[in-house]
C-alpha cells in the first residue's frame, strides 16, 4: 500500500484539572451550528463532560465513531477508588446508549476536531488548560477514511434497513 | 423565532395539578431583560401586598436570565423570587450551579409555583414534558441526597435537581434550596417551597437556544476572554487577596483567613479576635482545609473554581462554596476548621443559610447563658461549644422544642421569647441576619447600601468600588490607571482623592452626592446581572470585572437581537429597580426601615446619615420616604406603578 503523510492531531485531557463547567460542550455545539454560533445546545456537542460529581468524576470524552453494533462485552474501570461508568472511557457512538447522537435526527456526532480551524474550539474555550491540542506528522498507509457523511448513511441503513435508504436516494434522484 | 431566552414559562398551579405551557410577550426583553426584572414584574401583576409568604397566593418563581445556556461565561445563574416569611418583602436569592441553563434547554425560561400541593410532590421536567410526581418517599430527606435519589429514580445523573431538605419541609425561615454546589439560600425560599410541599424541581434539557447574531456575539465574547485570562494572571494589587481576583470569593483556595477571623466578630455578631490567627492555628486550618477539598470545581460554562467538592473523613462528601466555610465555626466559638467541615455537611443537608443561620444559633446560645433561655429550654443538650451547636441546628431545623421558635430567625425568636431578649437581636437589618460585622468609623458607601437595596444583604450589593481608600496616592494611581469599568472617566478623582485619614475620608468622603452615585452605580451592576443570571462575581460583585457597563450592551444586542444602547440597559436596570422598590413599598417598606443595626459602627453620625439617605433618595427620584416619584415612575414608563401607588396613598398627589 502506498504511504501518505498524514497530520495527527491530538488532545490531550488533563481530567484533573477539569473543574466541570461544561464550557466545551457548549462552544462545540455552537461552532458546529448552521450559521455558525447561531444555537447553542451541549446535547449537540461532540465531547460530553462525563460527571459524577460526589464521586469526584469530571470526565471529558470526545464522540468517535459510529457504530452498528454494540461490544459483546462491557467494562468498568476502577482507577484511585473512583468505579467510572460502564464503557466510561468509549467514545463510540454505539446502539448501548444514547451518547453522542442528535437529539432530533438521532444520527451520530463525531468530533471533526473543528475541520479547518487552527486550535479545536473547545480547546481554547477550555480556560483552565485541561485540553491541550497537539500535532504531529506521521507516515501512514493510504486508506479509505470514513467520513461523517458516511457515518451517517451507515446510521440510516441500520436504522431502516438498506434497501429504504436506497429507495429514498432514488427518490431523491428523481425528484430533483 | 425568540433569541437568547426561550419565549415560555411554566406555570404550575400546586392546588389543581394545572400545568401550562405559556408563551410570553417578547416585548419584555426590551422593558426588563428577563431574570430578576421579568419575574419582578410578575410579582407585581399578580400578587398584592396583602398576600403573606405562606398564602397560597405566593408565587414562587425560579427564573433564568436572558444569557444563560448562552456561551456567555458565568450566566449560570437561577434567580428565585417570593414574598419572604421573614421581611414579608419581595425576596430574591440566586443560585450558581447548573439548573438554570437546563430549564431554558428544556424550553422555559422560568417556572411559576402557584397555590399548594395538597400532598408532597417533586416537579419533573423533562425536556418540555412536566409531570407532578409522588415526594412522600422523600420526605425528611437531605437536600443533597434527595438530589441524588432522584437521579437515581429518573435514572439520569445528568437530570439537575433543586431540592429543600427537612428545615425547608419544617418552613424554616432560613431554609435554603440546594443544587449541586450551589443554593439560593436568604430569605427563606425553601420555607415557601416547603409550605407549597415541593420537595424538588428536576430538569433535563436537549432543546436548542438561540442567538441572533452568533458570531457578533462570539466576537464580544473574544475580548471578554482575553480580558478574563488576564485578570487570572494580574491579581490587583495592594488589596485583600480575597478581593484581589475575579469570581466569588476564592474561599476555597486561600488557606490564609487572618482578615475574616481577625476582623469578622465570633459569636453573635459579639467578639473581636484580634490575636486570633496565630502560626499554629494557622497550619492547622491549612491542613483542615487541604484534607477536605477533593477538588476545585465551577459553576455552568465559568473558568474559575469557587466551589468544592468536601470529602472530609468519614464526613458523607457534599460540595461547598464561600464563607460557610467560617460562618459556623465562628458563631459557634470554634478554633478549629474540623468543625465547619462536619457542621456545615449537616447544614447543607439539612437545607439552611449559612450566613443567617449560624447567628440563630450563637443568639440561642447568648439567651442561655444570660439566663433568658432556661436549661429546660436546652435539656439534653451538650455542654460542649460544637456539640451545642451540632444539637441546636437539628432542633431549629425540625422545628422541635426551643428550636420551633428559633426556626423564626433572630428578630421574631427574640420577640416571641422576650424577657429581654430583643436586645440580643442587634445584628438584623429589616428583620434579617447581616454578615457579623461591627466597625469604627461610619462609611457613607456601606450606611447607603445596607440601609437601602432591596436586596438586604450587603454582600450582594458591594463590589466594583474599592471597600477602603488605599493608604498612598501612588497606590490609588496605580488603581485607577487601568480601570475601563468606570462609568465616567472623571469619577477616578473621587477615588484618587480619597484619603484612610482626614477630612477627605470616611466619614465625609465620599460626600453624599458622591457616594449616592457610586452606590447607584453599583446597584445598577447587579440588577442587571441579576437580570442576565450572569454571576456576580464576574461582574458586580469583584474589582475591575469582565463584564460591566460598557460591555453589557453589545451582548445583549447580539444575542438577543434587540438593539441596546448603554443607556438603554440602563434604563433598564433602573425600571427593574424602581418597580421592585414600589412593590416593597406597597408592602410597607419605608425610610423607617432603612438602617444598619445601631451598633454596627462605633462611631455613628446622626445628622450625616440623614443627609445620605435623603441625597440617595433625591438622587435615585424617590421622595422623602424612599419612595419613587411619579416623575421618575413615568420616565421609567411606570405610570401603572405610580397610579397604584397613589390609589393606595402610598404616594401622594403632587
Ligand atoms: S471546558 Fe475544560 S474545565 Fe470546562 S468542562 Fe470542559 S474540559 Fe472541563
Ligand atoms: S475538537 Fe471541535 S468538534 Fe471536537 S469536540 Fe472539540 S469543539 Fe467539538
Ligand atoms: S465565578 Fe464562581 S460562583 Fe461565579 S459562576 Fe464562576 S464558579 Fe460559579
Amino acid at each position: 500500500m502506498a504511504k501518505v503523510t498524514k497530520k495527527v492531531k491530538r488532545i490531550k485531557i488533563d481530567a484533573d484539572k477539569c473543574n466541570g463547567c461544561r464550557g466545551c460542550e457548549i462552544i462545540c455545539s455552537a461552532y458546529h451550528a448552521t450559521p455558525r454560533y447561531s444555537t447553542i445546545n451541549p446535547a449537540r456537542s461532540r465531547i460530553r463532560v462525563i460527571t459524577n460529581r460526589l464521586e469526584d468524576i469530571w470526565l471529558p470524552v470526545f464522540a468517535g465513531e459510529y457504530t452498528a453494533a454494540e461490544c459483546l462485552g462491557r467494562d468498568v474501570y476502577v482507577i484511585d477508588g473512583k468505579e467510572y461508568d460502564e464503557c466510561g472511557f468509549c467514545r463510540a457512538v454505539c446502539p448501548s446508549r444514547d451518547l453522542f447522537k442528535d437529539p432530533d435526527s438521532g444520527l451520530p456526532l463525531k468530533c471533526d476536531m473543528c475541520e479547518g480551524e487552527e486550535i479545536p474550539q473547545c480547546v481554547q474555550w477550555c480556560l483552565n488548560d485541561v485540553l491541550v491540542y497537539e500535532e504531529r506528522e506521521e507516515e501512514v498507509d493510504e486508506e479509505f477514511e470514513i467520513t461523517m457523511a458516511e457515518a451517517g448513511v451507515d446510521s440510516l441503513i441500520n436504522q431502516y434497513g438498506l434497501d429504504k435508504v436506497a429507495d429514498m436516494v432514488a427518490r431523491r434522484r428523481k425528484d430533483r | 423565532m425568540r433569541y437568547a431566552e426561550v419565549g415560555y414559562n411554566l406555570e404550575i398551579d400546586l392546588a389543581t395539578g394545572n400545568i401550562e405551557r405559556e408563551e410570553t410577550d417578547p416585548g419584555l426583553i426590551a422593558a426588563h431583560l428577563g431574570g430578576l426584572g421579568t419575574s419582578v414584574k410578575i410579582h407585581w401583576d399578580r400578587v398584592g401586598p396583602e398576600v403573606k409568604a405562606f398564602d397560597p397566593g405566593n408565587l414562587l418563581i425560579f427564573s433564568s436570565g436572558l444569557l444563560n445556556a448562552t456561551p456567555a461565561y458565568s450566566a449560570n445563574r437561577t434567580v428565585v423570587t417570593f414574598v419572604s416569611p421573614q421581611t414579608d418583602l419581595l425576596a430574591y436569592p440566586m443560585m450558581g450551579g447548573f439548573w438554570s441553563a437546563e430549564l431554558k434547554h428544556a424550553g422555559y425560561d422560568k417556572v411559576i409555583l402557584s397555590g399548594k400541593s395538597p400532598d408532597w410532590i417533586y416537579i419533573w421536567i423533562d425536556d418540555g414534558k412536566v409531570e407532578l410526581r409522588d415526594a412522600s418517599h422523600l420526605l425528611g430527606r437531605g437536600a443533597v441526597e434527595t438530589q441524588t435519589l432522584i437521579q437515581e429514580e429518573l435514572g439520569d445523573r445528568n437530570i439537575q435537581v433543586a431540592a429543600i431538605g427537612p428545615a425547608g419541609e419544617n418552613r424554616v425561615f432560613t431554609a435554603s434550596i440546594e443544587q449541586g454546589r450551589s443554593s439560593a439560600s436568604r430569605l427563606g425560599g425553601g420555607a415557601v417551597m416547603g409550605d407549597k410541599k415541593v420537595k424538588a424541581i428536576a430538569v433535563r434539557g436537549s432543546k436548542d437556544v438561540y442567538l441572533a447574531r452568533g458570531a457578533e456575539f462570539m466576537n464580544h465574547m473574544k475580548a471578554v476572554t482575553e480580558y478574563v485570562n488576564f485578570r487570572n494572571a494580574n491579581p490587583i494589587p495592594d488589596v485583600m487577596t480575597i478581593l484581589s481576583g475575579i469570581g466569588s470569593p476564592q474561599e476555597m483556595v486561600h488557606t490564609d483567613e487572618k482578615w475574616h477571623t481577625e476582623n469578622f466578630m465570633w459569636g453573635n455578631a459579639r467578639t473581636r479576635r484580634r490575636e486570633f490567627w496565630t502560626d499554629e492555628i494557622s497550619d492547622l486550618w491549612a491542613s483542615r482545609q487541604h484534607a477536605a477539598i477533593k477538588r476545585l470545581i465551577s459553576c455552568y460554562n465559568c473558568p474559575q473554581h469557587c466551589g468544592a467538592l468536601i470529602s472530609y473523613g468519614d464526613t458523607p462528601r457534599y460540595m461547598a462554596k464561600c464563607f460557610g466555610k467560617l460562618t459556623y465555626a465562628m458563631a459557634a466559638y470554634v478554633d478549629d476548621l474540623d468543625f465547619s467541615w462536619r457542621i456545615l455537611r449537616q447544614a447543607t443537608e439539612y437545607g439552611v443559610d449559612s450566613f443567617s443561620t449560624p447567628q440563630i444559633l450563637a443568639f440561642a446560645v447568648e439567651l442561655k447563658e444570660a439566663g433568658i433561655l432556661t436549661d429546660a429550654d436546652f435539656e439534653g443538650c451538650p455542654e460542649d461549644n460544637e456539640g451545642r451547636f451540632f444539637w441546636l441546628l437539628e432542633k431549629v431545623a425540625k422545628r422541635e422544642g426551643i428550636g420551633d421558635v428559633l426556626a423564626d430567625g433572630v428578630y421574631y425568636a427574640a420577640r416571641a421569647i422576650g424577657n429581654g431578649a430583643e436586645e440580643f437581636d442587634h445584628n438584623t437589618i429589616k428583620k434579617h441576619e447581616q454578615l457579623p460585622l461591627k466597625l469604627g468609623t461610619l462609611d457613607p458607601l456601606y450606611f447607603l447600601m445596607y440601609s437601602t437595596n432591596e436586596k438586604i444583604s450587603i454582600t450582594q450589593i458591594e463590589g466594583n468600588w474599592p471597600q477602603a481608600a488605599f493608604p498612598s496616592r501612588e497606590q490609588r494611581e496605580t488603581f485607577v490607571k487601568d480601570w475601563p469599568q468606570l462609568p465616567e472617566e472623571t469619577w477616578k478623582e473621587w477615588l484618587l482623592e480619597w484619603e484612610i485619614r482626614g477630612e477627605k475620608a470616611i466619614p465625609y468622603w465620599p460626600t453624599p452626592d458622591i457616594s449616592a452615585k457610586i452606590v447607584d452605580w453599583m446597584e445598577m451592576l447587579h440588577n442587571i446581572d441579576d437580570a442576565l443570571c450572569i454571576c456576580a462575581g464576574m461582574a458586580s460583585f469583584c474589582l475591575k470585572p469582565p463584564y460591566h457597563i460598557h460591555n453589557y450592551h453589545l451582548l445583549i444586542s447580539a444575542a438577543a437581537g434587540v438593539d441596546m444602547s448603554e443607556e438603554d440597559v440602563k434604563k433598564i436596570a433602573n425600571r427593574n429597580r424602581n418597580l421592585h422598590r414600589a412593590y416593597n413599598n406597597r408592602r410597607g417598606m419605608t425610610r423607617a426601615d432603612e438602617k444598619p443595626p445601631e451598633d454596627h459602627w462605633k462611631r455613628r453620625f446622626p445628622e450625616l446619615e440623614e443627609e445620605l439617605l435623603t441625597t440617595y433618595y433625591a438622587h435615585k427620584g424617590w421622595t422623602y420616604d424612599g419612595i419613587p416619584t411619579r416623575e421618575r415612575l413615568e420616565e421609567l414608563d411606570l405610570k401603572y406603578v405610580a397610579d397604584d401607588l397613589e390609589q393606595r396613598g402610598i404616594l401622594h398627589h403632587g
